[in-house]
């Protein structure tokens, strides 16, 4: 890389997150209006999903078409613990996630050291399972009428259901969780990841182990989207298992595609899209939304050039020459 | 369980496992050509059997339906094909995935906006008077699934055996540039084999929808166990795919009796990833499915 770019990129390593961090912690000083304060609070929760599985798929090249299951686990498992043991909700989304980092390995030891398609294929089926369970276990779950009166998040005495309170957690957690996804991209850990995606013998033959390392982030893809799951249901207070369908979860890859898979701010800029663009479409007829999601992933991998930067990037890569930028899988975070 | 009541499990695991069986073809056919598995192979059987109802509903006869369903989904995947498979070839696993994916969205979508959300179903090919045999009971439909099934099965391996052209897509799923060097057309290979894919699929869907009912949302659980069948024959090998279908409906309808009903779709899936645990290469072997 040339000097400028070290610099520049040294630049925006500080200034890029430092920024998006004080801007979306003081949103709730600005703004007062529930509605998009709501907006904004599932926004977050959807970054954290999204973020998982950009990691898996931007960084390691590998997809999971199940992550909704997960979701649906730290939901339930946030839910079920709360009201029915009367646990900490703190300590439930920590279970939950546990359960969901446990489903996570055993579905992905064995399908990881197989092609990509056998983790989406088992990845669907997890999800399709949980879904079924969701259903079917109804002593635990309460069949398709779902749990209501999940109660809020508290610390102590302070509730935290309030849509600022709110707001500050789940975009503090958000932040922690970039921050946490971009060292991670930086590290010995991330480099591996984008070595193997490149060419697994070559990692291996430089001494990664390439099936270990796919199953520690599709177990934190897991991680991310289960507590992301566990944070909804406290703030919408009620949880049923047709939000945690593959649609969903294919949704979520929508938005990481649209984002872009070369750098984990693709998860947000996917988010974006996931979260607006439905409810640009509303006004139209929302049935449609799945259709144009449907369209965009054929068209952006059939337009796809190498390693894809998402939509925006992609025009900029075409206009700007970079013959070896064409077949370079993401760089370094930052 | 009785054997009566054995017997009554293993004539449904037999029926669906037929649908199985053709599912898990559709997967081999296009794996054979294009390497790729394809995501939105469960959609294809479920617009076969949407597109037959449709076309019932506007006074078509029913065989009228089912051929012209059937040529309606080939057509369609050879469509699907030129758009969205052909500039897929030479990239990766993950883009392949990822555009398949989206197209069983798509697939989903548009039947949810032209047919709506209910599921529906057909009459039955001939009568629904059930057959006593042994102490138990098949509905004709079943004879028409298993017999229809085994007749596509074996027309497909005198194909394959027999005629220039089934060897001429064989050969490509050999090696797709050595069957080039010897004049073969890969492009035309890979065309017929989505268009037959398209038409095995879509009869599937118009023969099961008489015995279970269909929806826009169907397809990916049928997707997803034609993949378990498919990889528990063994992925690649059609005589595996039809194996596996029928292991898999029998053990799946088996298991109803022995577990409860609403597990039922569960099983599959627990069978596909003690495949890919014990034995990835499936029952019959096949190719190697380690990795690039």
């Amino acid at each position: 890389m040339k000097a400028g770019t070290l610099l520049s990129g040294y630049l925006r390593k500080h200034a890029g997150f430092l920024i998006f961090a004080v801007v979306v912690m003081t949103i709730p000083a600005y703004l007062s209006d529930g509605y998009y304060l709501s907006v904004l609070a599932f926004m977050g929760t959807r970054f954290m999903m999204a973020l998982g599985l950009s990691l898996l798929l931007g960084q390691a090249g590998q997809i999971s078409l199940g992550q909704a299951g997960f979701v649906g686990i730290g939901a339930y498992g946030a839910a079920i613990l709360t009201t029915r043991l009367g646990l900490n909700p703190w300590l439930a989304i920590l279970a939950a996630a546990a359960l969901s980092a446990t489903i996570a390995g055993l579905v992905g030891v064995p399908t990881l050291r197989l092609k990509g398609y056998y983790l989406a294929m088992a990845t669907l089926g997890v999800n399709e399972i949980i879904y079924i369970l969701l259903v079917q276990l109804k002593p635990l779950t309460n069949g398709t009428d779902g749990i209501t009166g999940v109660p809020a998040l508290a610390i102590g005495g302070l509730d935290l259901g309030g849509p600022k309170a709110y707001h500050l957690v789940v975009w503090g957690v958000a932040v922690l969780m970039l921050r946490f996804a971009l060292n991670l991209s930086r590290s010995r850990v991330g480099r591996s990841l984008r070595a193997l995606h490149r060419s697994e013998p070559a990692a291996e033959s430089l001494g990664v182990d390439t099936s270990y390392r796919k199953v520690q982030v599709f177990v934190l893809a897991a991680i991310f989207a289960s507590i992301a799951g566990s944070f909804d249901a406290y703030y919408v207070h009620y949880v049923s298992p047709e939000s945690y369908t593959i649609t969903f979860s294919i949704i979520l890859i929508t938005g990481v595609i649209i984002g872009g898979l070369g750098t984990l701010w693709g998860a947000l800029w996917g988010t974006l899209a996931i979260v607006i663009l439905p409810e640009v479409l509303e006004r139209f007829n929302g049935d449609v939304t799945n259709l144009v999601f449907g369209v965009l992933l054929i068209a952006i991998m059939v337009l796809w050039q190498g390693r894809g930067r998402g939509l925006l990037a992609g025009v900029k890569a075409r206009r700007s020459k970079g013959l070896e930028q064409q077949a370079a899988p993401p760089g370094a975070e930052e | 369980m009785s054997f009566d009541q054995f017997l009554q499990y293993i004539f449904s695991g037999i029926t669906s496992g037929a649908i199985y069986a053709l599912t898990a073809i559709g997967f081999t056919l296009v794996f054979n050509a294009t390497q790729i598995i394809n995501f939105s192979q469960g959609q294809l059987v479920m617009l076969g059997g949407m597109t037959a109802v449709a076309l019932h509903g506007a006074g078509v006869p029913l065989w009228g339906c089912f051929f012209a369903a059937v040529a309606i989904v080939a057509l369609l995947a050879v469509g699907f094909e030129r758009v969205a498979i052909r500039p897929l070839l030479r990239k990766g696993v993950l883009a392949q995935i990822i555009a398949t994916v989206g197209a069983s969205f798509v697939f989903e979508t548009a039947v949810m906006l032209i047919w709506g959300r209910d599921a529906v179903g057909l009459p039955a090919f001939s009568g629904e008077e059930p057959l006593k045999v042994g102490g138990a009971t098949i509905v004709p439909q079943t004879l028409w699934i298993v017999g229809l099934t085994l007749v596509i099965v074996v027309a497909l391996q005198f194909f394959y055996r027999r005629s220039m052209f089934g060897k001429a897509v064989r050969a490509c799923a050999v090696d797709p540039v050595a069957a080039r060097l010897q004049g073969i057309s890969y492009s035309r290979v890979v065309i017929f084999s989505f268009a037959l894919t398209g038409a095995i699929s879509a009869a599937a869907g118009v023969m099961i929808t008489p015995i279970s009912f269909m929806s826009y949302h169907s397809g990916s659980l049928l997707g997803l166990k034609g993949f378990a069948a498919a990889t528990l024959g063994g992925l690649g090998n059609p005589v595996g795919a039809v194996v596996g279908g029928f292991a898999l409906g029998i053990v799946e309808a088996l298991g109803v009796g022995v577990v409860s009903a609403g597990y039922k779709d569960a099983i599959a899936f627990v069978i596909l990833l003690l495949v890919l645990f014990l034995r990835p290469v499936g029952l019959l072997g096949a190719k190697v499915v380690v990795r690039q």
